[in-house]
């Protein structure tokens, strides 16, 4: 009995697979990780660079387009990231929500009765859901904002005037075309994934649902926002928050259309500095720090929209 | 929504367009919408459009500065990409005996290796064939060979990661979820820039290493953790009895996983990968950021010149098209192989 169990023990004892598979895993990470951080350690060392984050003190010395915060050129790279990260905090905020605007707009759309609305939101989505976003930004930017009249002889409508200057709100707030063009492309590339979702979930709801809305004698409006919609809602929060996170990212290309947000003033920190490093961790911390908060947030929501059970 | 077939044009339209106030108010509405976006786009389209820009960069847009004595070449890529796609498109929807589809399949699946070294054989040169380097290569053909490399070697990163991410073993467990969760928590175009900028320096003695390369390896290190969520979703859909089952059988770990549970979860995950495919292909445009010529990269380099300075919708639309086409045939087809 114990001559058997001695023979079989190690090459067949699955704990010492598990014991085994993780100490290669461990090793093999250990190694990369040193492997990569040797050669990046020797290759800074022949190019004369030491890491540190002590050039955050230094002067920026360019400026900035736009900012929320008060810059000025001689304001230091640290300031300057700052701008950045209220800039890109700026176009996050207002695109989620005009993306959410657009795309339940767009989601109901979908499913309407009238043929004419449903095909011009099934075309809508199709065609910008199918093409690249930096194309879309690209598209807007210089094919239709820097192409607009100029600001003598704008296009009035609806108390908005779009001029090649930017967007003017109606009570006076001004927008530049580099930000109307990256928070107009985002919004409406992201509500195209945000139609689908709004779509799919409502479709989810059972059709007795709908029934007994009617029979209570509610409007088509009444019975989406009141019996339907917070049914779907359930559903649709998780692929929900997967999209504001996606918008959240993406808000990084605004680089294309020259708004300085986060990414784009790190970049033109790393070119007149070479910090290649110290810009990559702040850029990655920075985009962690945001996404993890969104999907934090995400599920705060979800959790009070869920159906609590008995 | 659908309508019976009896109905008169007449009917449909009331029942279509106009019943009720509401509706009718939203016909209108959108009729006049249409109404003056088309009178606008005709009349951009008759007056301002100049279609020169396309035309006669068309070759560009294609393949970029690919030499014009070689692109013979690119003519044979093609035929051995149409050829091995249209058998399996013929396998998928044609093919009725599952033991032929099978055998159909095994066939094509293990073609697409060497026909990915020929293909890059037939592109890069060497061997017989004059070298052609890579950074004349350009447009749509950069795009597409980006895009599929790209995929293949994310593919087997993005399966193992899930594998280890779905692992009893929790060490490995951690460092496959901490991979995939750090790399979806950053925007695609910080990846492409730690390509760029880091690899060089995280290799040993400072490599001169290609820029396409580069760009691909940013590309892999992205989607492998995209394509490890997708694989995972189908490795969470196969019931515990059939891991139980193959045990029961006598079947050790590696065999369960690599002959019962692999294949079924990826059969599942087959059009989220498409999906990935799809959102990876459009991606491929971020490389013009990083002074790449593909499609995008190398509309805007013919707008950068004097002569078709201000052309920017008629490029922007061509483009767009071509991104559509692909990215619209493959999520069609993606619907289809699901049902």
């Amino acid at each position: 009995m114990r001559e058997t169990r001695d023979r079989t023990s190690l090459w067949q004892d699955i704990r010492f697979w598990n014991f085994a598979g993780q100490a290669i895993a461990v090793v093999a990470v250990l190694f990369l990780i040193s492997f990569l951080w040797f050669n990046l350690n020797r290759n800074l060392q022949q190019l004369g660079i030491r890491i540190g984050f002590n050039f955050l003190q230094s002067q920026a010395g360019f400026s900035i387009g736009e900012s929320l915060i008060p810059y000025q050129p001689s304001d230091s790279y640290g300031r300057a990231l700052l701008v950045g990260l209220v800039n890109s905090l700026k176009v996050i905020l207002l695109g989620i929500g005009l993306a959410t605007i657009v795309g339940i707009t767009a989601g109901i759309a979908r499913l309407s009765s009238n043929w004419l609305v449903r095909n011009i939101a099934l075309v809508y989505v199709e065609t910008l859901r199918n093409t690249p976003l930096l194309l879309q930004l690209f598209f807007w930017y210089s094919a239709i904002f820097l192409s607009l009249p100029s600001l003598e002889t704008p296009i009035q409508w609806l108390g908005f005037t779009f001029s090649n200057a930017g967007i003017t709100v109606p009570g006076g707030l001004q927008l530049s075309p580099e930000f109307s063009a990256l928070l107009l492309g985002l919004s409406i590339y992201t509500a195209t994934f945000i139609a689908e979702i709004v779509r799919g979930g409502i479709q989810s709801v059972p059709k007795g649902q709908w029934e007994a809305a009617k029979s209570l004698g509610l409007q088509p409006m009444q019975m989406i926002r009141l019996v339907i919609f917070p049914q779907a809602l359930r559903i649709m929060i998780p692929p929900l928050g997967n999209q504001y996170l996606n918008l959240a990212k993406n808000s990084s290309l605004a680089i294309a259309v020259g708004y300085p947000d986060l990414y784009a003033v790190a970049s033109t920190t790393f070119n007149q500095t070479g910090r290649a490093v110290e810009v990559m961790v702040l850029i990655s911390a920075t985009y962690l720090t945001i996404s993890l908060i969104i999907s934090l947030l995400l599920n705060l929501y979800n959790r009070s929209v869920q159906l609590v059970e008995r | 929504m659908m309508n019976t077939p009896q109905k008169t044009p007449l009917q449909w339209v009331r029942a279509n367009l106009f019943n009720g106030w509401f509706n009718t108010l939203l016909t209108l509405f959108c009729g006049w919408a249409i109404a003056q976006t088309g009178i606008g786009l005709f009349r951009w389209l008759t007056t301002q459009a100049q279609w020169a820009v396309v035309t006669t960069n068309l070759r560009l847009f294609l393949v970029g500065r690919y030499p014009q004595d070689q692109v013979w070449r690119l003519w044979m890529v093609l035929a051995i990409a149409i050829g091995l796609i249209a058998a399996s498109i013929f396998n998928a929807f044609l093919v009725k005996q599952p033991k032929v589809k099978e055998r159909l399949n095994w066939t094509i699946t293990s073609l697409i290796l060497p026909a990915t070294l020929l293909i890059l054989w037939l592109i890069g040169g060497g061997f017989g064939l004059s070298r052609i380097s890579t950074n004349l290569w350009g447009g749509l053909l950069l795009t597409l060979l980006v895009a599929f490399t790209s995929i293949l070697l994310a593919f087997p990163f993005g399966v193992l990661l899930a594998l280890g991410r779905q692992s009893t073993l929790p060490i490995v467990k951690g460092f496959c979820t901490a991979y995939i969760e750090l790399v979806r928590g950053l925007p695609l175009i910080g990846i492409l820039f730690m390509a760029q900028v880091m690899l060089p320096l995280v290799l040993p003695g400072q490599p001169n290493i290609d820029r396409v390369v580069r760009a691909i390896a940013g590309l892999v290190l992205f989607n492998a953790a995209y394509l490890a969520e997708n694989v995972r979703g189908g490795l969470q859909a196969i019931p515990r009895g059939q891991t139980e089952a193959a045990k029961a059988l006598g079947f050790n770990t590696p065999l369960t996983v690599g002959l019962i549970v692999l294949p079924q979860a990826l059969k599942i995950a087959i059009p989220a990968i498409v999906g990935q495919f799809i959102s990876l292909f459009k991606d491929t445009s971020l490389l013009a950021l990083f002074a790449l010529l593909e499609l995008t990269g190398i509309g805007r380099s013919i707008l950068a010149q004097p002569e078709f300075l201000g052309r920017n919708a008629e490029v922007y639309l061509f483009i767009g098209l071509i991104y559509w086409v692909f990215c619209f045939a493959m999520s069609r087809l993606s619907r289809q192989l699901e049902k």
